[in-house]
């Protein structure tokens, strides 16, 4: 399984923190958004805005190779400091 | 070299004291910034905010960080410590600390900490205004700031 958390906006947009979601061969974070977007079509909401994503707590982008375990994180562009 | 997610205020004399007992060597100079919660944005006062974090990854960006600007301008320490949770109006919510042989270099590790931490660190702010809160969105202008120091690595 993959482990997805949403954060700030994406959070609210599909309604709760953590979401689980099949692991599969060669999947890429494209990928684990649209299982995601199956799932529950909120995420497609979520898609309106610019998402940034996190592999395992690094930054990657849309084309990363996710595996079996992995956490993939989606939120908005940060607004720290 | 510190790096800390807090959901408690902070005193500066005490960071900046651990920034000095961490000092690698005897430093010629220390700059310190901390930023402060305003009381208004471009839509007229606000009533406090609250900050959301990630956070395994927070404070793992945060070191990370801290560790690139000690690396690049020759730190002889840094220290990095950001709020979390609601935050009243003129709260402090952010503090960075750097030590250098020369002032320049700690001038420029400070500025170059909070202009990429703007864009690096996952820290979201939501802002209240008139009871409902707004998340506050990311400017053009804190991504061209972080993006500078990327092109120009002589700075």
């Amino acid at each position: 399984m993959i482990t997805v958390k949403a954060f700030a906006q994406v959070r609210e947009v599909v309604g709760k923190e953590t979401w689980q979601v099949a692991g599969a061969h060669n999947q890429t974070v494209a990928d684990v958004l649209d299982n995601l977007c199956e799932l529950d079509s909120r995420w497609r909401a979520a898609m309106d805005d610019e998402l940034l994503v996190a592999v395992n707590h690094t930054m990657r982008d849309s084309s990363f190779t996710v595996n079996d375990g992995d956490e993939v994180a989606f939120f908005p562009p940060v607004t720290g400091g | 070299m510190f790096a800390r997610v807090s959901d408690t205020d902070f005193n500066q004399q005490r960071l900046y004291d651990e920034l000095v007992a961490g000092c690698a060597a005897s430093p010629g100079g220390i700059v310190t910034f901390t930023g402060l919660v305003r009381d208004f944005n471009d839509n007229g006062k606000i009533d406090g905010l609250s900050l959301e974090h990630y956070p395994p990854m927070t404070e793992h960006a945060m070191r990370s960080l801290a560790e690139q600007a000690i690396s690049r301008f020759a730190l002889t320490n840094a220290g990095i410590v950001h709020r979390v949770g609601h935050l009243s109006n003129f709260s402090q919510i952010v503090w960075v600390g750097c030590a250098a042989s020369h002032r320049a270099s700690a001038f420029d590790a400070a500025c170059y900490i909070m202009d990429t931490l703007k864009t690096a660190v996952p820290l979201w702010k939501k802002e209240f205004q008139n009871g409902t809160g707004h998340w506050v969105k990311a400017k053009a202008s804190d991504a061209d700031a972080s993006l500078a120091w990327m092109k120009d690595n002589d700075r």
